[in-house]
């Protein structure tokens, strides 16, 4: 009995050692070298992995960025400035900042702007909508409203609003991700430049119809009618396929043009409501704050 | 025991309220809206201007390379406009818009109505004329008729199948055509025959038209190398690779065509505009089309000039009924339901079916409960319940792997559900996508 015992701890004890040592040898042989530095820049990334940067989760940037000469296209949107500049004191190199962006839907046609003619009865999602009709509103180019970009949402950032039936994004929450962008079925999104105060101007339509085939479906559609283009002075404006569309980084905010616009397509939002008869030194006044 | 496809396939009741009406001829309307593509392929590029006065089965639109087809008048009387319609899918598509005026037909086209058993044509001729026709499939897939006859390099048609199967419910078209046109169907036949040069063709009826299985059987007496076979119910034998499988038992591979066994399979209406084109001369500009449903004071079957507004159809047939909850373009499995009733009449429409409320209203969707009820129906042997979540993760190579791209989206899996999971609506998306990534491979 006792020896049974002693011959089974010694063997055991042998099989251990030898294992031991194949373990030790091969886990010298075939080491693997690791730069540290990965493990200290995936800290200070974000660890949300929304691809928002084009690679596949924060390791794979953290590994390309210590991988790479400089910073150039490699940019965690959801870190922002902050974290990049972070990350180029790890790795000695200098970041280089981007303006901080935000998530924009552009399209307007609401439940009341854009009434629906047919009723959707399939699976409840924009890409099926997509793929199989014109969608529940005359509107070929507006929002289905099924909140494809609200499930792919990675921050809850964005939220249906149940009385006009559009997605809303937070602006405290939106990383400019950029998700919802790739996810709308029909290309709403719109990753624009995010002025202090939240401010902002836009063409909220993606209608290319001509401008009575486009009113006729939606009341506040862009109809193309080249006002707000005429009366920009920072040419931001582009006229594209019967639709404007305001650049937003060479918008300078001076609000000329959303006065302009016939079916008020052109949003403007967080400016100070405007007199009742806006003159020159109103908007001059706008652009110096 | 009668012959059928051996994987999967559903009973769903047939329902053939139009079954024994007889074909009428639907009154002209004011205007049509000729779809410039009614086809699958390039759409047609429009020969007429605004204000053109047009005949009766004049060319108005010319088919853009090889996939692709003819598109002629359907009426006579003026261009109207050439503009956007709106077709099925509730999309705009370029149409040639036509005020119609009296029925002035053009003057080569025959007219009289009487049986032409005599083939003049060789294949080459039968060939060009088909194309000159504008002839596409017309079981509702549209694939122009020329391109299936020509047979690529190293692959060899030994019969044909004409499909005669209709096993959509409510569809009546086909049936309607078979007995009152039984002869010019079997014409129609050996043309296609020559002009593909096999000596054999099957013609398969499900035996719930056993009226139809014994007259074209009596007909087919009298012509060579025509075997009509008599098929049991079972949906979807309309689709042709199962078509091929229940009448020569053959399997059409993955990812291939009939040709790849040696077939190639018609529709009894292309038969019909076959014959139609060669011996009398005379265009595709109408088709038979049935407008039924359950509450339709009167389901019928209409020769339908092509262009005319669905509202029109429905208005001869009695006009919407009250608790209407849907209209369909097609039969209730495969068909696609209407946002417009103002949709023309394409090629392709077979039916338009009008559903109350109850009969349409889709259940709520409910968990898997892992019956693998959608995996034993379905024709093609494919695993539905597994596609769907795939296809809601975008999990587009595995996909691929499981063979999404073999789907014939013919909804046996959503009809059998009991969790009521819309599965069809994901396959449809996920094969779109995965369609998408292998077209770009290619490139």
């Amino acid at each position: 009995m006792t020896a049974t015992i002693v011959y089974t701890i010694i063997s055991l004890s042998l099989l251990g050692a030898v294992a031991a040592i194949v373990l030790y040898i091969v886990a010298q042989r075939f080491r693997v070298y690791e730069d540290p530095r990965i493990d200290l820049v995936e800290a200070e990334l974000p660890a949300a992995n929304c691809g928002g940067c084009g690679y596949a989760g924060c390791r794979n940037l953290a590994e390309t960025l210590v991988k790479s000469e400089n910073f150039e296209g490699l940019f965690c949107p959801v870190g922002g400035n902050e974290t990049m500049a972070r990350i180029g004191a790890i790795l000695g190199r200098e970041a280089d900042t981007q303006e901080t962006r935000i998530a924009v839907l552009r399209c307007n046609g609401s439940c009341e702007n854009s009434p629906r003619t047919s009723n959707f009865d399939g699976a409840h999602t924009c890409a099926i909508v997509s793929a199989l009709y014109s969608g529940e509103t005359g509107c070929q180019y507006g929002c289905h409203g099924f909140g494809d970009c609200v499930a792919v949402c990675s921050f809850d950032a964005l939220h249906m609003d149940p009385d006009t039936g559009l997605p809303v994004v937070d602006e405290q929450k939106c990383t400019a991700c950029g998700a919802c962008v790739k996810t709308c079925p029909r290309n709403l999104f719109e990753l624009r430049k995010k002025w202090k105060g939240d401010k902002k101007i836009y063409v909220s339509c993606m209608n290319e119809d001509k401008g009575g085939l486009a009113r006729k479906n939606c009341s506040v559609a862009c109809i193309g009618c080249n006002k707000c283009f005429k009366v920009c002075p920072h040419e931001a404006i582009v006229m594209r396929n019967n639709l404007a569309f305001i650049d937003s980084y060479k918008c300078k905010l001076c609000r000329k043009c959303a006065p302009e616009c016939p079916t008020h397509a052109i949003i403007e939002t967080g400016f100070p409501p405007r007199k009742i008869k806006a003159d020159e030194k109103t908007v001059e006044d706008t652009i110096i704050n | 025991m009668l012959r059928t496809f051996h994987k999967g396939g559903i009973h769903p009741p047939d329902t053939k309220l139009s079954a024994h009406q007889p074909i009428r001829d639907l009154p002209l309307p004011g205007s049509v809206a000729v779809l410039l593509s009614q086809h699958m392929g390039a759409p047609a590029r429009a020969v007429v201007n605004k204000g053109d006065a047009v005949k009766t089965g004049q060319l108005i639109a010319r088919g853009e390379g090889f996939l692709s087809s003819h598109v002629h008048s359907p009426v006579s009387g003026t261009v109207a406009k050439i503009e956007e319609v709106h077709d099925v899918s509730g999309y705009r598509r370029q149409a040639v818009y036509i005020d119609v005026l009296g029925d002035d037909w053009e003057d080569s086209i025959i007219r009289d109505g009487t049986l032409d058993k005599n083939i003049r044509s060789d294949g080459e001729e039968i060939l060009k004329k088909i194309v000159d026709a504008g002839i596409v499939g017309l079981g509702g897939a549209t694939f122009p008729t020329h391109v299936k006859l020509s047979v690529p390099r190293g692959k060899e048609a030994t019969c044909i199948i004409i499909n005669g199967v209709e096993c959509e419910p409510y569809l009546t078209a086909d049936h309607a055509l078979m007995l009152e046109k039984g002869e010019e169907i079997m014409v129609g036949i050996q043309l296609l025959k020559k002009a593909l040069h096999v000596n054999k063709a099957y013609l398969g009826i499900e035996n719930n038209k056993q009226d139809a299985v014994e007259h074209m059987q009596r007909l087919a007496c009298g012509f060579e190398g025509i075997e009509v076979c008599e098929l049991q119910v079972k949906y979807p034998q309309g689709g042709e690779k199962q078509l091929v499988q229940a009448i020569i038992g053959r399997e059409v591979p993955s990812g291939g065509l009939p040709i790849d066994v040696g077939v190639v399979v018609f529709n009894v209406g292309t038969a019909f505009a076959v014959y139609e084109a060669l011996q009398k001369n005379k265009p595709l500009i109408e088709r038979i089309v049935t407008v039924t449903g359950r509450h339709l004071k009167q389901p019928s079957n209409f020769r339908t000039r092509i262009g005319t507004p669905v509202s029109v159809l429905i208005d001869a047939a009695g006009g919407i009924p009250e608790n209407t909850g849907k209209i369909i373009s097609g039969g209730p499995m495969m068909g696609k339901a209407l946002s417009n009733t103002e949709v023309p009449v394409v090629k392709g429409t077979s039916g338009i079916l009008i559903l109350p409320e109850e009969e349409s209203a889709r259940q709520t969707s409910q968990p898997c409960i892992r019956c693998a009820r959608c995996l034993s129906v379905c024709p093609m042997g494919l695993e539905p319940y597994l596609l769907m979540p795939l296809s809601q993760q975008n999990l587009f190579d595995r996909l691929e792997y499981e063979h999404i791209m073999d789907c014939i989206e013919c909804g046996s899996c959503s009809y059998i559900c009991p969790a009521c999971r819309p599965l069809l609506d994901y396959i449809r998306l996920g094969k779109s996508n995965v369609g998408k990534i292998i077209r770009s491979r290619k490139k």
